[in-house]
């Protein structure tokens, strides 16, 4: 069962996240019960048999070695050889599972939520290697964070040191209430973004969309607008359901949008959108290849090193969506964008040519908003077609 | 120069503005004095000039937001 599709999944949730609730406000420890609803809720999403439920497993057995064992090594020896062999490991069944399609062999790596879980598992990897992370973890809590299930199938992705603190956390009542009152609140939100918004404009408009439009331009450009807000209100839906379902487990889990559209350039775009991703790529590929760049001395060229850095970054970025072209071209697409920004960034900041101003700013969101849409429409798969 | 001072000047040289010396509880990053890419910059300028070694990971910018924090995590590294 994919989670948050179905009223049934909702009432199952709402009857299991009920003790919760009364061991929350009573101001009980939570975590004892949460695992018994973890459990169910697992296997209530990965007993339908499309999943991939004994892909799951594998991997998670495979995680759960190697982390455990590069702690114990860290924990002696140091060397970056081992640090890239093992990460390098930890994502080879995401790079499986995105490259068996293409061998036209069965894709026995892949499973429901492989591309989030794998970031989480990696991340503690280079935590560990950063030296944040130093004693070593039991299984417990690797399992509970790597297969928390509110964010499993598509996130937010949750940083671990962060996790574990409200994990460990006993809330007090007032605290709980508090929590539960935001997540409750957050999960109606999700249902008036992905049940009523996103599946109207879905339904009543994209669908329709032969017979409103009158030309193929006017087709495409009102299925750009239309498909990126679909895209945010059933996304920003989703993370409202895996947020809210969070919070009432106890667990802050990060956000994912903060108003996208009124992104003043594309630099800003990436702070407010799928927030939990980018943040992933910014700290643990962009920053580390800049850390990298400028320590080794290798490119001293600050526009040099930061613009292929953006490229490094969005070109992932992409394959981690898919290996199809939509994807790739996607990724490239934000690549030049944010190298293009880059450079005009750097220029504005000693001409001073653009002017600022409360009409300005409008220009800004304007321009922003129809780069970021031709990129959602890139995204879509419809240009391809 | 105490230690404050220098980590103030090292601020200061990477956010290209001095404002940061004055309001010691400016939000750089809200500011927009600093992006991801001057953070790198900062955190090899700690180690280069200042001999403290800051992982990229642990600079979160929640409670590395303004001058008077930084130099409190930075104290807590030393």
């Amino acid at each position: 069962m994919t989670p948050y599709s179905s009223f049934l999944f909702f009432i199952i949730l709402g009857i299991l996240l009920l003790p919760t609730m009364i061991l929350g406000i009573m101001g009980k420890h939570l975590r004892y019960y949460n695992v018994f609803v973890s459990i169910a809720v697992l296997a209530l999403i990965f007993s339908g048999g499309d999943e991939g439920f004994y892909s799951l497993v594998l991997f998670t057995v495979l995680q759960l070695i190697l982390i455990k064992g590069y702690i114990s090594y860290r924990q002696k020896k140091n060397s970056s050889l081992v640090f890239y062999l093992m990460s390098f490991l930890s994502i080879l069944p995401l790079i499986l599972s995105k490259i068996l399609p293409f061998l036209a062999v069965d894709n026995w790596a892949s499973f429901l939520g492989i591309s989030y879980l794998t970031f989480r598992a990696v991340q503690i990897i280079i935590e560990t290697r950063d030296g944040l992370i130093k004693q070593q973890l039991s299984i417990y809590q690797l399992v509970n964070f790597m297969l928390f299930y509110p964010t499993i199938s598509s996130g937010p992705i949750d940083r671990f040191r962060r996790f574990q603190k409200d994990e460990e956390k006993r809330w007090a009542p007032e605290e709980y209430k508090e929590l539960l009152y935001k997540g409750i609140n957050k999960i109606f939100l999700g249902f008036l973004y992905k049940f009523i918004i996103g599946y109207a404009i879905n339904t009543y408009f994209i669908m329709n969309l032969e017979h409103i439009a009158d030309g193929r331009f006017s087709y495409h450009l009102l299925y750009m607008y239309s498909y990126s807000l679909y895209l945010f209100f059933d996304f920003a839906g989703y993370t409202a359901f895996a947020v809210g379902v969070s919070y009432i487990m106890g667990i802050r889990s990060p956000e994912n949008f903060n108003m996208p559209f009124i992104s003043r350039n594309i630099k800003d775009f990436w702070n407010r959108w799928h927030m939990s991703l980018s943040f992933w790529f910014r700290d643990y590929v962009f920053m580390r290849f800049v850390f990298l760049m400028k320590k080794k001395k290798w490119i001293q060229n600050k526009m040099l090193v930061s613009n292929l850095g953006y490229i490094l970054l969005f070109l992932l970025m992409g394959v981690w969506h898919g290996l199809a072209i939509q994807y790739i071209v996607y990724g490239a697409y934000h690549a030049l964008m944010m190298t293009a920004f880059n450079f005009f960034e750097t220029w504005n900041k000693k001409h001073k040519r653009w002017p600022t101003g409360n009409i300005m700013t409008i220009v800004s969101i304007v321009i922003t908003f129809h780069v970021v849409c031709f990129g959602f429409y890139l995204f879509s798969g419809r240009p391809f077609q | 120069m105490d230690f404050k001072e220098k980590v103030l000047q090292v601020i200061a040289e990477v956010c290209e503005d001095d404002v940061v010396k004055e309001e010691n509880n400016l939000d750089i990053f809200e500011a927009g004095l600093l992006d991801s890419f001057a953070t790198v910059e900062l955190i090899v300028q700690f180690e280069e000039q200042l001999g403290i070694n800051v992982p990229i990971t642990e600079f979160d910018r929640d409670t590395w937001n303004t001058p008077n924090a930084i130099i409190d995590r930075l104290n807590e590294l030393k």
